[in-house]
């Protein structure tokens, strides 16, 4: 197995880069350099020696023994100072030595999988983690990277190998002490888990959205101040804004951080009949993006709003200009009130779009969480028919765990056959 | 030096099925045991079959093996479990008389071509620490053969403990192979401790039947072997009884001088078959257990008291068995006793049950690890068919997990190895819906005929069978009927316009094979056996599309064998403690692999890419 390193902190001048190195030979190329291997899990400050006797640089050198480490095999890590002479110094005489090579993207983490430190899920949350710009990303990817996704799919295998373990022992020992009819207690176990599974499933559309991004479309008729609202929510002309209505003909999108959520703002053209050609190209894109869009946020001067713009339940009506017409209440672009509140109004309704806790992140997890919940849906209807076609009930238990498997990990009979002799007396 | 095709050791369930297959096979063979009264002794309960055991049964007559054929000559109360369950999880059982079940072995073990029973003890093995060419017996006379199935059960250092009494012995009355186990030892091989117990057995005379509940057989017998024609021994019922407060109080207050609860045993018991102390230790708040009250014959008035296995003192014994109503008067005509043995970590073995690192040596039965006779029958079988197509130089004969419960043994035997004695239970089988009892005939018949290890009797009634089954299915898929024709026949179906074949019908949960004769009255022309077996084809012809992607991903990976000398070390990537686990598990093919413990996905992928890298090299 290759000794595999490279540069883990960000390309460029810095006031401390990080180099790794992972693999059966990681301390050997440490002891190489530093002449002793440093204690495992303490940092210790040494010279780095490079094959030409010199030194590269004093470096904080620590350790890590296998299986304890992000790889779960022998890492190293030199903290140096981070100029771009010294890292390529050092990368070169690591290179140098025999069975290291530069790590491909990913291996480090490929390597912790592999050794069973992370599984699929957490591998998953790690990449997020690592994207996350904002608040909101970073507690969704903490969250599936503490391999709670890892627990819950635990759980729920759990209560349906409860549920299998029911339906086997009454079918395997057909002539022993057990009882006859577990519909019931099968009935109230698959219910309990096919319900968190939709309701899992149910929250990775908003959670996706999360990890891309959400976009927010702000419509209203011409003229109503959108581009100046975009614009002071930008803090930057990012619009051009006139007294003139039609000014913005196409799209203009900017992506910001609102409050911890990723939010990409769609400037729209104001809506109207028109006879201009491209005007008319405009509006039916501002149309398309809005109902396509996260959210839209309808902007009206005066309380009327065009009746080509299609709302939903949660989208946000205020009224335009404020500043306009002293009193009222609304927002005002220009001056800036308001802003802050529907700020508020537009993190609220996407937060509370957001399943609290949800774990499940992609559409992957969604499909495996959809497939299992279909396969206990049938399962729960054939369990109805009663006891004469537990097998059946047991069959499909036996897909709806194997669709949960593709999560992570996998399961097998002996633990059915676990449960089962935890559960019953047997023993004729 | 006598010379043999192939040895076997052993006259148990596992000894005599491998040298009737080996001998089926057309292997000159010897079947070793040490006294004519050995061949087909049973030595727990008296009864064969169950719930997957009846499947394995079934599975080893479909070879033509004999267990199944001596259980139906010897059955004198046969029950279908599950009966009113889906036929993939009803189990033939049948309670059997001893002495006649016996006698039915002898009988075929005698009428076998090719085999020959030497009686004498087995003490020792010929040949190298690699490489076993041979048996001595204890006069010293050696056997040579080309290969050797040791089936030696229970015998291997094993201990019976009454109380706190105890004393080597393989079997009540029998000794222990204290060499053989010594031989084992030098081949390396990891031997593991296991203890089993069996019952005090009563004297039917001095039981009170009067106030007994009865368990009477099935009104019409499910035979095991597909050849038998009927019930020929005299039918009885069995009774049952509970054990009691006064039961519990006993045994409890007597714990310590249990030789498991006194500490006189280390070995680890199987969790399904419990012993009564066991029982009212773990399940402490259940007021009563069951007991079945067996008859062991028809001639014998000996009753196995199945539920209480025990191995508290003799004294013990007559107490609380004496609690248990109907067994007030009960004489004990032999105490019950726990037995404990070594047995060879399986995961020594291979898929043919052969040990890997020592050629021509094949281990069978419970000194697998397992228990039961279906489950020594059944390796037998295995073993012996591969010993003779080692011997005559044939391709090995492997079971796959999706053809078979007897592959479902092998490969849980030798892929996880056993932590309590091994017993085989439907939930086993991932592929259950299609490997039942009642179709193990067209699963594995075929198999026996190409192998020419089935008699042409079976080959002909199998052959004309297969094709009735064969042209009712057509029959039933050739025409397509409207959900309106249907609803005319008073089937119910949903109007969504689409036709459906009979075969598509009969799978639905409330259509019998008597509705379609509304619809096609030329199916009334049917055979009642064939049109019930296509019955339970289609009624889980859907689950079975649904398994076949799994079946071929299996049937895939166990085609992709790794050759015995692929290089581990050269699997870039591969973590240093997983290759040091492959290298012991010297797993055959990729599906084996996977089953090593700690396999990740990713490492399957690395040891795949090696071997198609070695593939244009290997064209063998």
């Amino acid at each position: 197995m290759d000794t595999i390193f490279a540069r883990a902190s960000a390309q460029g001048k810095a006031g401390v880069a990080l180099i790794r190195l992972s693999g059966p030979h990681a301390f050997g190329c440490a002891e190489q350099m530093v002449g002793f291997v440093p204690k495992p899990r303490v940092a210790t400050l040494a010279d780095l020696i490079g094959e030409d006797n010199q030194i590269i640089d004093q470096a904080i050198v620590v350790c890590f023994n296998a299986p304890h480490s992000f790889t779960g095999e022998d890492v190293v890590e030199f903290h140096v100072h981070g100029s771009t002479a010294i890292v390529n110094k050092l990368l070169k005489n690591i290179n140098k030595f025999e069975f290291t090579r530069m790590a491909e993207p990913g291996e480090f983490t490929r390597r912790a999988l592999e050794n069973g430190k992370m599984d699929l899920a957490q591998v998953e949350g790690l990449a997020d983690l690592i994207d996350a710009e904002t608040e909101a990303q970073r507690l969704q990817a903490q969250r599936v990277l503490s391999g709670e996704l890892g627990q819950r799919a635990e759980r729920w295998r759990s209560w349906l190998i409860q549920a299998s373990a029911l339906l086997e022992a009454t079918l395997d020992f057909a002539d022993e002490d057990v009882p006859v009819d577990v519909t019931p207690e099968v009935r109230s176990l698959l219910s309990k888990t096919g319900h968190e599974l939709d309701r899992e499933a149910a929250g990775v559309s908003a959670a996706e959205r999360l990890r891309e991004g959400f976009e927010v479309a702000i419509i209203g008729a011409p003229n109503v101040g959108k581009s100046t609202l975009l614009n002071a929510l930008a803090g930057r002309e990012a619009a051009i804004t006139s007294d003139i209505a039609g000014t913005t003909r196409d799209v203009i999108e900017v992506r910001m951080d609102l409050s911890g959520f990723p939010v990409t703002f769609l400037d729209t053209a104001g809506l109207r009949d028109t006879a201009d050609a491209i005007e008319k190209i405009g509006i039916d894109r501002a149309l398309a993006r809005a109902e396509s869009a996260d959210m839209t946020v309808l902007l009206s001067q005066d309380g009327t709003f065009p009746s080509s713009a299609a709302l939903r339940l949660d989208d946000i009506v205020i009224k335009s200009k404020c500043d306009l017409d002293p009193g009222s209440e609304g927002i005002s672009g220009v001056t800036g009130a308001g802003i802050d509140d529907l700020v508020k109004k537009i993190t609220d309704v996407l937060s509370g779009r957001m399943m609290k806790d949800n774990v499940a992140t992609r559409e992957r997890h969604q499909i495996a969480l959809l497939k299992a919940s279909n396969y206990l849906s049938i399962a729960i209807g054939v369990l109805e028919r009663g006891p004469d076609h537990y097998e059946l009930v047991a069959e499909e238990l036996r897909s709806s765990i194997t669709a949960l498997d593709s999560l992570i990990g996998r399961v097998d009979v002996e633990m059915i056959l676990d449960e089962i002799f935890s559960s019953f007396c047997l023993g004729k | 030096m006598k010379h043999f095709d192939v040895i076997v050791v052993g006259g148990g369930h596992a000894g005599c099925e491998a040298a009737a297959a080996a001998a089926r096979l057309g292997a000159k063979t010897a079947l070793i045991t040490l006294r004519q009264a050995d061949l087909g002794t049973m030595s727990c309960n008296p009864a064969i079959g169950g719930l997957g055991k009846g499947h394995l049964v079934r599975e080893v007559d479909a070879l033509d093996g004999i267990m199944g054929t001596a259980a139906d000559q010897a059955g004198i109360q046969f029950r279908l479990l599950n009966r009113k369950k889906g036929p993939a999880v009803q189990g033939p059982r049948a309670q059997t008389d001893r002495d006649l079940y016996r006698s039915a072995i002898q009988k075929l073990i005698t009428a076998q071509q090719n085999l020959q029973v030497i009686f004498g003890e087995a003490v020792d093995l010929i040949g190298s620490d690699t490489k076993v060419t041979g048996v001595r017996l204890r006069d010293e006379t050696e056997i040579a053969a080309a290969s050797v199935v040791l089936t030696t059960g229970t015998f291997l250092r094993g201990v019976i403990h009454i109380g706190d009494v105890s004393r080597p012995g393989g079997r009540m009355g029998d000794d222990p192979s204290v060499k053989l186990a010594e031989r084992i030892d030098e081949f390396g091989l990891k031997l593991l401790r296991l203890k089993t117990g069996t019952p005090p057995r009563l004297d039917g005379r001095t039981i009170n039947w009067e106030n007994l509940e009865r368990q009477p057989g099935d009104p019409d017998p499910v035979l095991f072997s597909f050849m038998s024609q009927g019930v020929t021994a005299d039918q009885v019922p069995c009774a049952i009884t509970h054990t009691n407060d006064k039961t519990h109080e006993i045994i409890r207050q007597n714990l310590e001088r249990s030789a498991m609860y006194g500490g006189h045993i280390d070995g680890i018991g199987p969790r399904y078959c419990p012993s009564i102390e066991d029982k009212i230790v773990r399940f402490a708040d259940k007021p009563s257990h069951q007991i079945f009250l067996e008859p062991e014959g028809l001639t014998t008035n000996t009753v196995y008291p199945n539920g209480i296995s025990t191995s508290l003192p003799e004294a013990v014994q007559e107490d609380y068995v004496h609690s248990i109503v109907g067994l007030e008067h009960a004489k004990i005509l032999q105490p019950g006793y726990a037995i404990e043995y070594d047995f060879v970590d399986p995961r020594a073995l291979d898929a043919k049950l052969a040990v890997k690192g020592v050629d021509q040596l094949f281990l069978a039965g419970q000194i697998n690890g397992t228990t039961g006779y279906e489950e020594a029958s059944a390796q037998g079988l295995v073993a012996g068919l591969n010993a003779a197509a080692l011997a005559l130089e044939r391709p090995e004969i492997t079971f796959s997990r999706s053809d078979s419960y007897i592959g479902v043994m092998v490969d849980d035997l030798i892929s996880r190895g056993v932590t309590e004695p091994y017993r085989m239970f439907t939930s086993r089988a991932e592929f259950r819906l299609s490997l039942r009892a009642d179709n193990a005939d067209q699963r594995l018949t075929p198999r026996g005929i190409e192998l020419g290890c089935v008699t042409p009797k079976r080959k002909q009634s199998f052959e004309k069978k297969q094709k009735k089954l064969d042209d009712l299915t057509n029959h039933l898929q050739s025409d397509t009927y409207t959900p309106t024709q249907l609803s005319k026949a008073s089937i119910r179906v949903t109007q969504d316009g689409s036709r459906r074949t009979l075969f598509q019908v009969l799978a639905f949960a409330d259509v019998s094979f008597k509705d379609l004769c509304t619809l096609d009255p030329r199916l009334e022309a049917a055979d009642e056996e064939i049109s019930v077996q296509v019955a339970r084809d289609a009624l889980y012809s859907n689950y079975i599309t649904r398994q076949q992607k799994d079946i071929e991903a299996i049937k895939r990976d166990e085609a992709q064998h790794i050759p015995e000398a692929f290089d581990y070390n050269s699997c870039e990537g591969l973590s240093a403690e997983l290759k040091s686990k492959l290298i012991a598990a010297r797993p055959r093919n990729l599906r084996q692999a996977q089953k090593v413990e700690g396999m990740t996905p990713a490492a399957i992928m690395l040891i795949l890419a090696k071997l198609r890298q070695h593939k244009p090299k290997k064209t063998a």
